[in-house]
């Protein structure tokens, strides 16, 4: 569940000239994706590192809850991701995160006023619906984008080696793999399948959670039922 | 200030120290265990042992505040929410980088054996032999005949699950049943072992996880939460195996909050007569004598503490004499691999977490194999059917895309390659005198860095494992490399190495100081070489057989 390479990955030589371009474009990118006027110019400052008030965890249960709605389980709201979502970004996101993915809560309330007259609040369930899988769209597209050139660059390395070139003096740190930012949507996603998805509700009944298995059957017909939950 | 008398002292009470505890208390020893940190007693002292998942704040996760608090522990996966508070405070004991070294630690009763991976490999011959007949570093004073039987007899205690195999480079021992593998992981062994022959082989994992009770523990309940601290006393730990054991003989005093800050040295007899010892919570120092003292501080504070021994005879502290103290600092390197899909198992699923996986024992450079480097690696990984995690990354939001999540995913098989690193005397560590602790104490300074042995290694952990799951059928196979900084696998051996001279060795073949025969050294530190294997297995086996014959010599009025 915890990304193993966020230390290194903050380890500033490990970062070369290349790679920060890349980070910016893809920020650049990534922000003009999500449409709006205001976004060129959205650089309040928000209130990082606070917590979020009744209201924004209410605004952000029903983003959760567009993503991950009631169906014969019940949905994010249910499992109160939206607090969850609220603390997480207040006590692990970096400033810089926090910052956008506040930005991005306001971005996404203007871009519902663009397109349906109205903010999310007042959005009917398929407007949100509608709203959210236009952003979805476009980090999942980015998402593809990284994970072709990291496949591209596994085959590039196999096939360096099938011709038996003498190996490069490749130090570690340049291989170590770059995670570029993420849109705020995507924090937002991450955020609601991480908060319902460990919550009570998403182990117990979205998933099927046993505490003490008791055995380990290492090959079983499986039964078409729900995946088992793992442990913190 | 005040003495008080014991036959033994233990320094440490993780897997060396406490396996030094039960064998000389078991032979009549009176014996003081003293532990720099807090007490953590078995069971009751595992608070999030069997916590919900959703009960922590940040399920598990990390803080920025915990990152501010654990500047290095941040760095890699032991910086969590579920054990933090088995992992020792960077804040309070701080160390110095000459370059960068990851140092995780456990202070606290019981160590890092309450943490650690419960992966448990015996060395070969071909690891014993390797310095010598490549004329690296020195020999090994010991061949693989001379520690099996105690191999045996650790295994015995512990509880090692495993598979026979017949393998010379990774030997058999005293397994409780293996842990099988999975549907996804026996597939593509099947094919591998095919293809590959008998050297290369994908084999169950062999771990400090008992398959069965044992020794009045319980079997393990696949839980695979092991690093909480286990409620069933089901994996290997000081806690569940070796220090119940020395108590139940009355003979052991087991300290905690005490930092040995020397071991006292008479230079006319030439021993050591006991230890000094600062109480972590008043400062207040007391010398404690005893006829035979065992180092067993991990790695790196056992070398610390005889480099702050006997410094009136030898500047360079105890067992310096022959240069060689701090030298020699090791790992093993890894977050190399390659991973990919697995197609066809999409009606087969599995029940319970297993704490363990599938093995590849090391091939390279054995069976007449050459490679451009020494030595070799060895893959640990598994197969598996993602979970929801796999959701991050695809298209979707809404009520279908929710149930579908909900659902196993495909499977998926990866593996890390663990290498071996050469031993080498630029690799060291010293006391920085202008640095302290919270305690006052100046700290160590720690300048390793792997080398072009190892980094050509990482191009063959990476290919090597694509070669074998695309020869076995994966899809979508993918290599990688993750980074890898020494000190990462928690595997720190060498700076007091064992050997046949002591001009070139600080501990002779059976861990004693050349130069303080009644002190013992049986941690990572005594280690000639690395293999590619996890070593907590063998410092075990080191340290039974240090510590028979520590009280033979006794017997025998030889120390």
């Amino acid at each position: 569940m915890t990304d193993n390479d966020i230390g290194l990955l903050e380890t500033p030589e490990l970062i070369t000239r290349r790679e920060a371009v890349l980070r910016v474009t893809a920020l650049l990118g990534g922000i003009a994706l999500t449409g709006g006027t205001a976004l060129i110019t959205g650089c309040r400052q928000e209130k990082v590192g606070e917590p979020f008030t009744q209201d924004e965890i209410a605004y952000l249960d029903e983003i959760a809850d567009t993503i991950l709605p009631t169906t014969s389980t019940p949905g994010a709201k249910a499992a109160k991701t939206g607090a969850f979502m609220a603390l997480m970004v207040k006590d692990t996101y970096e400033p810089k995160d926090d910052q956008i993915f506040r930005e991005g809560m306001r971005k996404l309330d203007d871009a519902s006023k663009d397109k349906n007259g109205v903010g999310f609040m007042k959005a009917t369930p398929q407007q949100r619906l509608a709203l959210l899988q236009d952003l979805d769209r476009e980090q999942f597209n980015m998402s593809e984008q990284r994970k072709a050139d990291a496949k591209r660059k596994s085959d590039e390395f196999l096939s360096e080696r099938q011709q038996s070139q003498p190996a490069p003096a490749a130090t570690t740190a340049t291989k170590i793999t770059e995670q570029p930012p993420k849109g705020y949507f995507r924090m937002m996603k991450e955020l609601a399948l991480l908060g319902y998805f460990t919550s009570e509700i998403g182990m117990t009944q979205a998933q099927r959670y046993v505490e003490s298995p008791g055995r380990y059957d290492p090959c079983i017909p499986y039964d078409g039922k729900p995946a088992w939950a793992g442990h913190a | 200030m005040q003495t008080q008398e014991y036959d033994a002292i233990v320094v440490g009470s993780g897997i060396s120290g406490g396996w030094a505890a039960k064998e000389l208390t078991e032979k009549g020893l009176r014996v003081l265990v003293l532990e720099r940190g807090k007490n953590i007693e078995h069971i009751k002292d595992y608070v999030n042992a069997t916590k919900a998942p959703w009960q922590y704040p940040h399920r598990g996760g990390r803080t920025r505040a915990m990152e501010e608090m654990y500047p290095v522990l941040k760095r890699d996966y032991p910086l969590n929410e579920t054990n933090l508070d088995y992992w020792a405070s960077d804040r309070d004991s701080p160390y110095t980088e000459v370059k960068r070294f990851d140092w995780y630690r456990g202070y606290h009763v019981g160590g890092r054996s309450l943490m650690w991976g419960r992966q448990s490999y015996r060395h070969s011959d071909f690891d014993f032999e390797a310095n010598a007949k490549e004329g690296v570093a020195i020999d090994w004073p010991i061949r693989y005949a001379e520690i099996s039987p105690w191999y045996d007899y650790v295994e015995k205690h512990a509880g090692i699950n495993g598979s026979h195999e017949g393998m010379p480079q990774l030997p058999d021992g005293q397994f409780l049943p293996p842990m099988q593998l999975n549907c996804g992981e026996q597939l593509v062994a099947d094919k591998a072992n095919k293809i590959f022959g008998p050297h290369r082989r994908i084999i169950p994992g062999r771990s400090a996880n008992l398959t069965q009770a044992h020794d009045g523990r319980a079997q393990c309940q696949y839980r695979n939460a092991c690093w909480l601290g286990c409620p069933y006393g089901a994996y290997f730990s000081s806690q569940s195996s070796t220090l119940p054991h020395a108590a139940k003989t009355g003979k052991m005093t087991l300290k905690p909050f005490a930092i040995v800050s020397e071991v006292l040295y008479d230079k006319d007899k030439k021993r050591a007569t006991g230890v000094r010892v600062m109480d972590a919570i008043n400062n207040q120092m007391t010398d404690y004598s005893a006829k035979v003292i065992f180092l067993c501080a991990s790695t790196l504070n056992s070398t610390w503490l005889l480099m702050r021994s006997a410094t009136n005879v030898w500047p360079g502290g105890l067992g310096s004499s022959s240069g060689e103290l701090g030298h020699n600092l090791m790992d093993h390197h890894f977050r190399a691999g390659a991973n990919g899909k697995l197609e066809g198992l999409d009606d087969k699923y599995y029940f319970g977490r297993r704490p363990n996986g599938f093995y590849i024992p090391r091939y390279r450079n054995l069976f007449g194999d050459k490679r451009q480097y020494l030595r070799g690696f060895g893959y640990q990984g598994g197969a598996g059917r993602e979970g929801w995690g796999r959701a991050v990354a695809e298209l979707g939001v809404g009520g279908q895309f929710k149930d579908a999540m909900s659902m196993p995913g495909g499977w998926t098989i990866g593996a890390t390659a663990f290498g071996e690193m050469l031993p080498n005397h630029a690799n060291k560590v010293s006391i920085d005198q202008t640095k302290k602790d919270k305690w006052g104490m100046p700290v160590l300074a720690i300048d390793c860095a792997i080398g072009e042995n190892e980094r050509a290694m990482r191009r063959d952990m990476q290919v090597d494992m694509a070669e074998l799951l695309n020869a076995s059928g994966v899809k979508e196979v993918q290599v990688y490399d993750a980074g890898y900084f020494p000190g990462m696998g928690i595997h720190e051996m060498g700076t007091a190495r064992m050997g046949r001279d002591p001009k070139t060795s600080v501990l002779n073949s059976h861990n004693q100081v050349w130069d303080a025969p009644n002190v013992f050294v049986t941690d990572g530190s005594c280690m000639a070489s690395a293999a590619c294997v996890n070593p907590s297995l063998t410092y075990m086996a080191l340290t039974a057989r240090a510590a028979d014959f520590a009280v033979n010599e006794l017997n025998r009025r030889n120390i």
